[in-house]
């Protein structure tokens, strides 16, 4: 599969109180989570961002709380993957588990990828092109035990599958 | 080679005589603990998959803290829904306003909690329960609608970072000084997926608050889980508060590390985190001055009836500067009732401060005690993100118990050892 779309760039540590807010917190709704996405680091993130749009991070990216919400919000937004340095656990495993992207990218590599530049990502290649250049890049493809429960849809299909074996 | 207390705690869940760190394991879960603010997804996602109910019920404890007592119509309607649904799906410990406090008090303080077990929670600072010789960490809500339902979760076996703390340490130093040096130290990812053991002569001589305050904040340098083995002050807790049996398991003497930290206490300053992370950490002599607009005491951090006793060493006959508001806000109700029998709910009022009921709220910029923009807080929670406790345009301090009651007479942030 290849994904699309402009970046959007943020620094090292982007937290998930930066990421949704608590104060939004008292919905599940993605499309509401998503208004208010980033407001706190970008008054304009949520404005401007479209659907298929990619979210660039730095180190640790989604550190802090645990609230899945950010996720949600996240893709509410309309974006299907994030290229980070390195990302925080707990947010790892919420993206993995509801179907968002969060794919490790060298430092190197996202020194030369620019807010407004146009990617395209490879995900089977393990391959970044910039449109409009002949600039590519390589990254380390998802992981094997991760692909398991992406390849199940999820691991809420992946749980159901279990749950109608035991009954 | 030997093993961590983490790696032998994850290899008995698993049903398996060793695991290896990166090995991929699945382990039964002995406590699921889920907060207000990700319950509702959590349930969403029940329904999803099909559960009809959790896998244990003595096993699930949901707690109503967040935005507890609710502050508005939409929170008041999330925790309605909770209500009905820990009905719904048999969990029979859910904890109401007015009878717990805030989750990674509780949880400890009312016996849930117990060493050598595997323990998930909905919130980032499970790693609190680590002071108890467990494995507790925190996930999402898919994760933990998963757990609730199977009581079996995957995980990759970290690999562990020891920290010594050594030397002697100076008076008003308390835990959070502790782990604020550390983080200073590694950074807000130092400890990015692995475990933090917490160990040497200073963690010894440490009581159970301030233990938990380290593992609680062992996140804050992205650790996946802290921990501390148990020792006679844990037995001596435990007797207190859990009446369930428990195995108490420790690292073998040829553990293997993937690093070992050495921190010298000796002559260690009070420690203050600076906008906007946790790991931003200056010795309280370089921040000094700094004026203030708010001190918050409380939180799953430093809301413990030892550091309520500390800040009222301060406070005591004392008045809150004028230009300050002080809120104080124990973390249970047990800890409130302790305060209000040793008199010491009554020398925080007599001082002028805000004594609350339990609650997350101000912490996370919930309720009752959000700050404005342009405004100063010294608080003695855990996270001072951009915006964390209201404002992307306020600033927030982390610091102890200690620093937090000077700073309130003074104005200022201020050394408490000079007060």
């Amino acid at each position: 599969m290849v994904l699309t779309g402009k970046v959007f760039k943020f620094g090292d540590n982007i937290d998930t109180d930066v990421i949704i807010p608590a104060r939004y917190l008292v919905t599940t709704d993605p499309a509401a989570l998503a208004e208010h996405c980033m407001e706190d680091v970008s008054a304009t993130f949520a404005k401007e961002v479209r659907k298929g749009d990619i979210i660039v991070g730095g180190s640790n990216f989604g550190c802090g709380s645990s609230r899945e919400q950010a996720v949600l919000a996240i893709m509410g937004c309309g974006v299907k993957v994030v290229l980070a340095e390195s990302f925080a656990r707990i947010f790892y495993r919420n993206c993995i588990n509801r179907g968002l992207y969060a794919l490790e990218v060298s430092k190197a590599t996202l020194d030369r990828i620019f807010q407004g530049d146009a990617i395209s990502v490879d995900l089977e290649k393990g391959e970044i092109i910039k449109e409009g250049s002949s600039e590519f890049f390589n990254f380390k493809p998802i992981s094997d035990e991760m692909k398991r429960i992406v390849a199940a849809g999820g691991i809420i299909p992946y749980t159901r599958q279990r749950i109608a074996k035991e009954v | 080679m030997g093993n961590t207390v983490t790696e032998k705690i994850l290899a008995k869940a698993a049903g398996k005589k060793n695991v290896e760190v990166g090995e991929i394991i699945e382990a039964e879960i002995d406590l699921v603990m889920g907060t207000d603010v990700m319950m509702p997804l959590s349930f969403e996602i029940m329904e999803e998959i099909g559960a009809k109910r959790v896998f244990d019920r003595e096993k699930v404890v949901v707690v109503l803290d967040h935005f507890a007592p609710a502050p508005n119509i939409k929170s008041a309607s999330q925790a309605r829904d909770i209500r009905e649904n820990c009905k719904k799906f048999g969990i029979d410990h859910m904890i109401e306003v007015g009878r717990g406090g805030v989750c990674h008090t509780i949880i400890p303080d009312m016996g849930f909690a117990a060493p050598g077990e595997v323990i998930v929670g909905s919130d980032s600072h499970t790693t609190t329960y680590g002071a108890l010789g467990a494995f507790s960490t925190g996930l999402g809500s898919t994760d933990i609608a998963v757990a609730l339902t199977l009581g079996k979760l995957w995980f990759r076996v970290p690999p562990t970072i020891k920290v010594n703390f050594t030397g002697e340490l100076p008076e008003l130093i308390m835990g959070k000084d502790l782990i604020l040096r550390l983080l200073g130290q590694i950074g807000a990812d130092g400890a990015r997926y692995k475990t933090l053991e917490f160990s040497g002569e200073i963690i010894s001589r440490l009581e159970m608050d301030d233990r938990f305050t380290i593992c609680n904040m062992g996140v804050e340098g992205g650790a996946k889980n802290a921990i501390i083995e148990p020792d006679d002050k844990t037995l001596g807790y435990l007797e207190r508060v859990c009446k369930k049996p428990y195995d108490i398991i420790r690292s073998d003497a040829d553990a293997a590390y993937e690093n070992i930290i050495e921190i010298d206490c000796t002559g260690m300053e009070p420690q203050v985190a600076c906008p906007h992370s946790p790991d931003n950490v200056s010795p309280v002599s370089e921040v000094k001055g700094i004026k203030v607009n708010q001190v918050y005491i409380g939180s799953c951090t430093n809301g413990r009836i030892s550091d309520l006793r500390t800040a009222a060493r301060f406070l005591k006959g004392r008045t809150v500067h004028p230009d300050v508001r002080l809120i104080v806000t124990p973390a249970s109700q047990e800890v409130y009732l302790q305060a209000v029998r040793e008199g010491l709910a009554e020398i925080f009022v007599e001082a002028g401060a805000a004594f609350n009921t339990p609650s997350c709220g101000a912490c996370f910029g919930g309720h009752f005690g959000v700050i404005a923009g342009g405004e100063v807080c010294l608080s003695t929670t855990n996270r001072n993100f951009r915006g964390r406790m209201g404002s992307n345009e306020g600033m927030v301090y982390l610091a102890s118990p200690a620093v937090a009651a000077a700073t309130a007479l003074s104005g200022r942030i201020s050394d408490p050892r000079e007060v």
